[in-house]
């Protein structure tokens, strides 16, 4: 197979795995920190046991998070070496600062969050608690900022072929940055938010009614119910900004060959590129041009206008709707599960079902947006400055094609221990125990 | 931006931070691995138990000096970065996965469901271990050598395959003899006492070898004035090595005195072996191909990334000590709660 198309199978395999991991610690670190505020401020146990059950949880993704990262920091190296080589002196420092100010900050920290409970005074696990979250959030802030610069580059020149960068705040502050900060750090609290849901919903069906299982349940559905419609604005805002910027990667999200107005919303279709239309469109007419122009008739440039230089549309098409279509059911479970806690205190048994066959959906969108954004872009790797062909390296097929299986035979394995280590410690958790010793006092 | 230094100056303080932080990554992940490739040496459960533990706080905060190693050479020396790792492809990929199983290893292992598991997780901190030092030194070895395509090239790479792990064991039991008491104290003495004279003749044979081999190293290191004013530093190996050769004979010693020495002992012999070779190499990141300067980014974008560094390594530094003062003394059992 083309060594280009295996570097990026290879690269796509490893960052997808990775993002599993950072989708769910960045908001957990958050919510554990509110568990151990609430307990400070009530006194109330429940929150004590629902923090110690997930920090487990925190714990081993968090391990994963680091593995896979550790392998992402190479990728660039094995796999992209034109991608330092053009535009290093931007990418550079904003990676180093990742290492800098979150890396360290998470890392050390973390030990003293998960085992310093019984060695340190409260207000400084407490205070490692909030580092740790504050960390990860950090380093959030770093990669997407590079990786939105990719997407919306500004702030530089180019001299000789090689990009300098000019105006350091305009790079950071690259416009669609706040969108895609504000996206991906509502996606983990998501993410978050469903698999509490989830894993406590099944605890519940399963009749462990432990204390802090309903604690968790309840921050869940709270949480899915006012971000699930806040997702929704911001995604829509994102898309605003993505039409101004990459105006192919929103023609291939709708679908839209010939430029022209009153574009139809598809809500299902099979793109096909050789015919350069669609098949088996079904659609609401005029409402992409709505939502997009806020006018029914506005003109969308279409796929035809980019010949040649449009990404591949069938996957950006059906990623989009998995991760709208998630989204959509995400919003509508929120609201019911919250109502229904609000009106009855208590979910009937269909809805824990629901929540809990919806415990990884947040992987399921956070995955498919990642692909309608990055497989959106193409054929840039920065967008308007440098391709992806021009980026890869000179290593041969073979050897990227035998660390491909090996990665992806590991990556399987690890992520069947990893469900299977959630579902253990909550079921184990269900198991009767001795009564939780005295905690310390603050 | 202006750079607030010469420019010339940027490449080298660069390649400074950047030595540091692979010394830095050796010294600590050293032991963390070497800790991990002797677990199959324990005694029971029990003794695996207290040596994960007494590497539990540490190896993430550890492992992070290797992403700013190469995150450093990838800032920093950009064009090094990628003829350094596209050459290296299959021993990275070979090294990344063996970080990956040990580091999971730790959490599965303590949520397992059985002996079985734990077992199987066990051997998996074994063999992640083993095989990211391994290929560390594969990766040592044939970058000592410029990456030079000749048979013998790649026996000294698998020399140093051979040999860097056994120098980690050493800095690992040498660490075990501070953390941990009793009968595993005194096995983890024989382990150090065992394994200081393969390290010792390990540091002799890239001593004679790379010399051998390169016409410019052999000037580097036998024309005045360096000959004079490095001879300390072979004096001095040959004087820790001897010393610490006679310091673990007698160990333990009344009341556990002396208890660090051998990890102290261990981490100068690091540092003086990793001098020596740092000195070899400069001033070249590819050696024989690529100096510096030559693979330096633009200064602007290095003096962003100095002055974060000079504001923030010190804050790394004293919240480093601080965990680490949290989690001296001998091991006690991990718990969450
Ligand atoms: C939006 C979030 C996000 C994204 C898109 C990425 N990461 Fe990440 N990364 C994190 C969020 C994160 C995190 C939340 O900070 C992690 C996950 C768990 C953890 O330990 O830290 C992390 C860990 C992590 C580590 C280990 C850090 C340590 O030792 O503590 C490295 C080296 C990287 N990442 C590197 C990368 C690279 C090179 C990426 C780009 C392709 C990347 N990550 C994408
Ligand atoms: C974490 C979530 C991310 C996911 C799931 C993701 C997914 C992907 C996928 C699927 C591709 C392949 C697209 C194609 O080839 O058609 C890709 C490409 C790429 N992305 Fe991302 N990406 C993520 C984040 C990032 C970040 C943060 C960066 C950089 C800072 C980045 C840099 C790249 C690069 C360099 C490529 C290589 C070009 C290529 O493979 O086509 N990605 N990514
Ligand atoms: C409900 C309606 C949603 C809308 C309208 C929406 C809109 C968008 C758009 C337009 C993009 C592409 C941005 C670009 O690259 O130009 C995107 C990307 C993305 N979406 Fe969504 N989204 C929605 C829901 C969700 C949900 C529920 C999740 C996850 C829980 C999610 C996670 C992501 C992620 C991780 C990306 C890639 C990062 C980024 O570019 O922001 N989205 N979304």
């Amino acid at each position: 197979m083309d060594p280009i198309l295996l570097a990026r199978i290879q690269f796509a395999a490893n960052v997808s795995f990775h993002i599993l991991f950072p989708a769910i610690t960045i908001a957990l670190g958050w919510v554990l920190l509110f568990f151990k505020l609430r307990f400070h401020a009530t006194g109330d146990q429940r929150w004590m046991e629902a923090y110690f059950f997930w920090v487990k949880v925190f714990a081993l993704s968090f391990a994963l998070g680091v593995v896979s990262g550790i392998t992402m920091s190479f990728q660039f190296g094995t796999n992209w070496p034109g991608f330092m080589e053009k535009v290093g002196n931007i990418a550079g420092p904003l990676l180093a600062y990742e290492v800098l100010t979150a890396f360290f900050l998470e890392a050390t920290f973390l030990a003293i969050m998960l085992f310093g409970f019984r060695r340190v005074p409260g207000w400084l696990h407490t205070g490692a608690t909030f580092l740790v979250a504050f960390g990860t959030t950090m380093s959030a802030f770093w990669i997407i900022v590079l990786n939105s610069w990719m997407h919306t580059p500004a702030g530089f020149e180019l001299r000789e072929g090689v990009a300098h960068a000019t105006d350091w705040l305009a790079i950071v502050f690259n416009p669609s940055m706040p969108y895609r900060l504000a996206h991906m750090l509502i996606a983990s609290a998501l993410t978050v938010a469903f698999l509490m849901a989830g894993i406590s919903a099944w605890r519940l069906l399963r009749g462990d009614d432990a204390p802090g299982v309903r604690t968790a349940l309840r921050t869940g559905i709270i949480m899915a119910a006012v971000l699930a419609p806040a997702q929704l604005v911001v995604g829509d805002l994102h898309g605003l900004n993505t039409l101004a910027h990459q105006p192919a990667k929103i023609a291939a999200i709708e679908g839209h060959w010939q430029t022209g107005g009153r574009v139809p919303l598809l809500l299902f279709a099979i793109p096909d590129e050789a015919a350069r239309s669609n098949r088996l469109e079904v659609g609401i007419p005029g409402l992409a041009s709505l939502i997009l122009t806020h006018e029914w008739d506005g003109v969308l440039r279409g796929l035809d206008d980019f010949r040649g230089e449009h990404p591949p549309v069938a996957p950006v098409f059906f990623a989009f709707r998995v991760m709208v279509g998630t989204g959509l059911l995400m919003i509508a479970m929120g609201l019911a599960c919250a109502f229904l806690l609000w009106r009855r205190g208590a979910l009937p048994r269909p809805l824990l079902r629901g929540l809990s066959l919806m415990t990884f959906s947040g992987w399921v969108a956070t995955l498919a947006g990642w692909y309608v954004t990055e497989i959106g872009r193409q054929p840039w790797l920065v967008q308007g400055v440098l391709t992806t062909a021009e980026a890869a390296g000179p290593v041969a097929g073979g050897a990227i094609a035998s660390t491909l299986a090996m990665y992806l035979l590991l990556y399987a394995l690890l992520l069947a221990a990893y469900v299977a280590a959630i579902y253990r410690l909550a079921g184990k958790a269900a198991a009767p125990r001795p009564a939780p010793a005295a905690l310390p006092a603050e | 931006m202006t750079p607030f230094l010469p420019p010339d100056w940027l490449p080298v303080i660069f390649a400074a931070l950047m030595a540091a932080a692979v010394l830095a990554y050796v010294v600590l992940d050293g032991f963390d691995l070497g800790v991990g490739i002797l677990l199959p040496a324990a005694a029971d459960e029990g003794e695996r138990d207290r040596m994960i533990a007494s590497i539990g706080p540490f190896w993430d905060a550890n492992e992070t000096w290797l992403v700013l190693g190469v995150g450093l050479l990838l800032v920093a020396f950009p064009t090094a970065h990628g003829i350094v790792l596209t050459q290296l492809y299959l021993a990275v990929a070979v090294m990344l996965a063996g970080l990956i199983l040990r580091g999971v290893a730790f959490e599965f292992r303590g949520k397992a469901a059985d002996r079985r598991d734990r077992r199987r997780w066990e051997a998996a901190f074994f063999a992640g271990s083993l095989l990211a030092a391994a290929s560390q030194g594969w990766m040592l070895g044939r970058y000592i050598l410029g990456f030079d395509g000749h048979w013998q090239a790649y026996a000294f790479a698998l020399m140093a395959a051979i040999g860097l792990p056994i120098a980690y064991v050493f800095i690992a039991a040498a660490w075990l003899i501070w953390r941990t008491e009793g009968a595993l104290q005194t096995r983890a003495i024989r382990w150090c006492r065992l394994s200081l004279g393969p390290v010792a003749f390990g540091i002799l044979l890239v001593s004679v070898v790379t010399p051998l081999v390169s016409d410019r190293i052999f000037d580097r290191w036998f024309s005045l004035p360096y000959v004079v004013l490095l001879a300390p530093l072979p004096a001095a190996t040959l004087a820790l090595i001897l010393g610490l050769n006679a310091v673990l004979r007698h160990m333990p010693y009344p009341g556990d005195a002396l208890r660090h020495l051998p990890f102290w002992g261990a981490v100068g012999l690091f540092v003086l072996s990793f001098t020596g070779l740092a000195w070899s190499f400069f001033p070249y990141v590819v050696p024989e191909r690529l100096t510096l300067w030559q693979a330096a980014a633009a200064p602007e974008s290095l003096s962003l990334i100095l002055a974060g560094a000079i504001l923030v390594l010190p804050v790394i530094l004293a919240y480093t000590v601080l965990a680490w003062r949290i989690f001296g003394g001998k091991v006690r059992e991990l718990r969450y709660d």
